[in-house]
């Protein structure tokens, strides 16, 4: 039995964890409303780049020349897996789920013969995916220095990858996040990227359409900026995800850190009661040995 | 009797509004969209895009950068990388 001393010391140590999972999941609630209403406002810009993408590679596919981006390398031996992860933990599953599933596609991938690498966003992914593919790590992408990843993190995740894709490190992009579904539920979602796979092909009554300068032009432009929003719409699920697990898990704690309390205290109670008694007893015991 | 001009960036909805019409800096120049336009789909440089509310206004300038304008049975949509101010 833990002397009272000892049992007063655990009660006061788990009252303190308990404020910090507290105040962690306050925090995470506010945020997640912020990473909500982030992820709210970059819709639109997602939307109509999407139906412009649609009516667009609806024309150009299957032609000569297509873009590579669009087209693929004609091979679909080299894999990049490019993992986003956030930076902090005290979010539940939320960074193992979206690891897992990324490594889960690698096994598959190497199964079948293919190479794979990986392209890490954020902090928490590195170290299991270094313990299980030690050389297979193309680059980090470093976000620990800003608050919130955004558009501007994109653009430089989008221009690496570019970067690497055109020199011929890769066929094949897929981009591993989580998406959003509640507080409760984010589900870890896996999209390639690279080549572009072409959207449904919408309506091509739209013929009227002008073009400046051309279609082929137009669509090399827009590819790395279609790529851009769909790194971009990731982060911002990964951040909605992150702080939606982050709430939850930090509830749990809270919730297990008071019936930890509650049970500490009856202990607690218990044997200064028994102390109590024992000290009586001692006190009577003496009396009649008068 | 009035143009629907979109400007959307990554990030936000910047304007959503009926406007008399809007020039817009396209990479082949500058071409100004009123109600009723042929349907355009046209890659814009960096540089200004100008509103003006009602006929004869003074124009609005917003700084845009890297985008694309589409001209289409609802408007103008002009999507932009960045938006200054």
């Amino acid at each position: 039995m833990a002397s009272l001393k000892e049992l007063k010391g655990r009660i006061n140590s788990v009252k303190s964890t308990q404020k910090i999972t507290k105040a962690k999941q306050m925090v995470a609630a506010a945020k997640l409303r912020k990473a909500q209403a982030a992820a709210e406002a970059a819709r639109p810009y997602a939307t109509r780049l999407n139906a412009v993408m649609a009516s667009l590679a609806g024309r150009v596919i299957g032609r000569e020349g297509a873009p590579k981006l669009l087209a693929g390398t004609g091979k679909d031996q080299r894999h990049m897996l490019v993992v986003a992860n956030s930076d902090k933990g005290l979010a539940g599953a939320f960074n193992s789920n979206i690891v897992r599933a990324a490594l889960l596609k690698a096994k598959e991938l190497r199964a079948e013969g293919k190479d794979v690498d990986f392209y890490l966003v954020g902090r928490k992914g590195r170290a299991p995916i270094r313990r299980a593919y030690p050389n297979n790590i193309a680059q980090m992408f470093d976000t620990t220095e800003v608050r919130e990843p955004g558009y501007a993190e994109a653009e430089r995740i989008v221009a690496e990858l570019m970067e690497m894709f055109q020199a011929g490190k890769f066929d094949v992009a897929h981009l591993f996040y989580s998406t959003f579904k509640s507080a409760l539920t984010q589900d870890p979602t896996r999209v390639q990227i690279i080549p572009v796979p072409a959207p449904e092909v919408a309506d091509t009554s739209t013929a009227a359409v002008e073009y400046e300068p051309d279609e082929e032009e137009i669509l090399a432009e827009l590819l790395p900026r279609y790529l851009k929003t769909q790194v971009f719409g990731a982060l911002l699920e990964n951040q909605a995800s992150e702080q939606g697990a982050s709430m939850t898990a930090m509830d749990n704690a809270t919730r297990n850190a008071g019936e930890l309390i509650q049970k500490l205290t009856i202990q607690y109670n218990r044997s200064r009661q028994a102390a109590i008694t024992t000290e009586l007893i001692e006190i009577i015991a003496g009396a009649e040995a008068l | 009797m009035a143009l629907h001009f979109e400007l959307v960036t990554p990030a936000r909805l910047v304007r959503s509004e009926d406007v008399y019409m809007v020039v817009v800096p396209g990479t082949e120049g500058e071409f100004g969209v009123l109600e009723g336009h042929a349907p355009v789909m046209s890659t814009i440089r960096d540089g200004a895009v100008q509103i003006y509310r009602t006929e004869g206004a003074a124009p609005e300038s917003i700084e845009v950068r890297g985008g694309f304008a589409e001209v289409g049975a609802n408007g103008l949509t002009v999507l932009a990388e960045h938006v200054e101010g």
